[in-house]
């Protein structure tokens, strides 16, 4: 029994991409939900550098930043492996995942718009990268970013796109427009519905429920 | 100098003497003793070659090996590290929890600690100069804590040689001295922070490093035109 612990919030995308590689895995874990409002001293002794989620403190040694945990998962649990086994495709999903860095803007920039005019602004500015993800990386009409089994780039946009899903529903505006990017509502219709990805995806009312106050609240206080 | 393996025009890397990303990229292909052709990009324009390697992000480095292109300096030196595994040592540490370590440090430097120092270069008016030199002095006291413990004692953060963060931090000590310079400041001083002053020294004089990292006078010429190109640097053609 491997002693596991991670540390997160359930509702944020970087403690998801953690929540799902170690049920990827097979792994058992013992869940530790923080307050972001109240982050437990434990948390801040694991990450005194950025104080953060998600931190996976494993046998009592933390490993922090969600995608190096991802790794960290990975290289320690073989099975399901999540990276391709050639060095070159291997440095190809490296390099989306951080690619997918570029699309964190995108997501504050949706919560924060209220007029249409804002609204549009901010759909505009994520529609960019949805572009290069349409044009680039699912060209080749995989049904998945890892091919037939989901892999790292899988985990960490499909985590982004559980975002945009809320935001459209928060916001009442559309932003994975199937017209104008089929290939990627297309893969995240396949991820979604991938065995474990499924169980483990965000109930979309608690996600609605959770985010709005939480919205409201960081509107009073910006 | 170990020999370089004939690569017969086989590997090649785009990029710039002065850029730090790209001199990771070139400390790894001297440990692993591999042969390459450098490109030069000239400043402010960016070649056929690089918009058709690397369309996504157009930026150096990208390393072609062969038809393959391979862009993002950290993505490269891993590649390397496997691509050329049966050829001198190993860069990327072999546990997985000294990788993350490494991994974590290498986002801290890149994300964190590189952009106030960045910013002096640059000589952008975002903040007075002498927060930003704090924010690297801050910086420097969590990577000398975070060198003593892993390096246990030894020369490099990789142990007996030298790593993936050894060579991630590492590019960017020319880029140090050379704001110690115009700036009239010390950064790095055995008195602050010892067990980096004496990586330091280690680091650049290690055969895969000293001739790949450019003269300070030569910097110090070069940071005057980036000054006044800044336009150039943020918004590229």
């Amino acid at each position: 029994m491997e002693d596991l612990k991670p540390h997160g919030f359930w509702y944020s995308p970087f403690t998801m991409r953690v929540v799902w590689t170690l049920k990827l895995k097979g792994l058992s874990y013992e869940n530790i939900e923080e307050d972001r409002f109240n982050k437990s001293p434990q948390l801040l002794e694991y990450n005194p550098v950025h104080k953060k989620t998600p931190v996976l403190v494993h046998g009592g040694k933390p490993i922090c930043e969600s995608m190096i945990i991802v790794q960290y998962i990975d290289e320690l649990w073989p099975q399901n492996s999540l990276v391709p086994h050639d060095s070159y495709e291997r440095a190809q999903a490296r390099f989306w995942v951080a690619y997918s860095e570029q699309m964190v803007p995108a997501l504050p920039a949706l919560i924060q718009s209220n007029s249409a005019e804002e609204k549009e602004k901010a759909v505009q500015k994520a529609w960019e990268n949805f572009k290069v993800l349409e044009d680039h990386c699912l060209a080749d009409k995989r049904k998945f970013f890892g091919g037939d089994k989901i892999n790292i780039v899988d985990i960490a946009i499909g985590s982004f796109f559980v975002f945009f899903v809320t935001i459209e529903d928060l916001k009442q505006v559309k932003i994975l427009v199937a017209e104008k990017f089929p290939l990627l509502h297309l893969w995240f219709d396949n991820f979604k519905n991938a065995p474990v990805i499924k169980e483990n995806f965000p109930d979309r009312e608690k996600m609605l429920a959770t985010m709005k106050p939480f919205l409201e609240r960081r509107l009073a206080s910006s | 100098m170990t020999e370089k393996k004939n690569s017969n025009g086989e590997v090649k890397l785009l990029g710039a003497w002065p850029s730090p990303f790209v001199i990771r990229a070139r400390i790894a292909l001297n440990i692993k003793s591999v042969e390459y052709d450098f490109i030069e990009e000239t400043f402010g324009k960016r070649s056929q070659l690089l918009l058709k390697s690397n369309p996504v992000n157009k930026q150096i480095p990208v390393l072609i090996h062969g038809h393959k292109c391979i862009a993002e300096s950290m993505i490269i030196v891993q590649y390397i590290h496997e691509a050329w595994s049966s050829s001198g040592p190993p860069i990327l540490p072999s546990l997985p929890y000294d990788r993350a370590i490494a991994r974590f440090w290498l986002t801290y430097i890149d994300d964190k600690w590189f952009p106030p120092l960045k910013s002096i270069v640059l000589g952008l008016d975002t903040e007075p100069i002498e927060e930003k030199l704090e924010k690297v002095r801050e910086g420097l006291v969590l990577l000398e804590d975070a060198f003593n413990k892993i390096s246990k004692g030894k020369d490099f953060f990789g142990g007996n040689q030298i790593g993936y963060l050894d060579i991630g931090f590492g590019s960017f000590l020319a880029w140090l001295k050379t704001v110690e310079v115009t700036e009239g400041v010390s950064l790095v001083h055995e008195t602050t922070t010892p067990g980096l002053a004496k990586w330091l020294q280690k680091f650049c004089a290690h055969d895969a490093v000293k001739d790949v990292l450019p003269p300070i006078d030569k910097l110090i010429a070069f940071s005057k035109m980036l000054r006044a190109n800044v336009d150039l640097v943020i918004n590229p053609k």
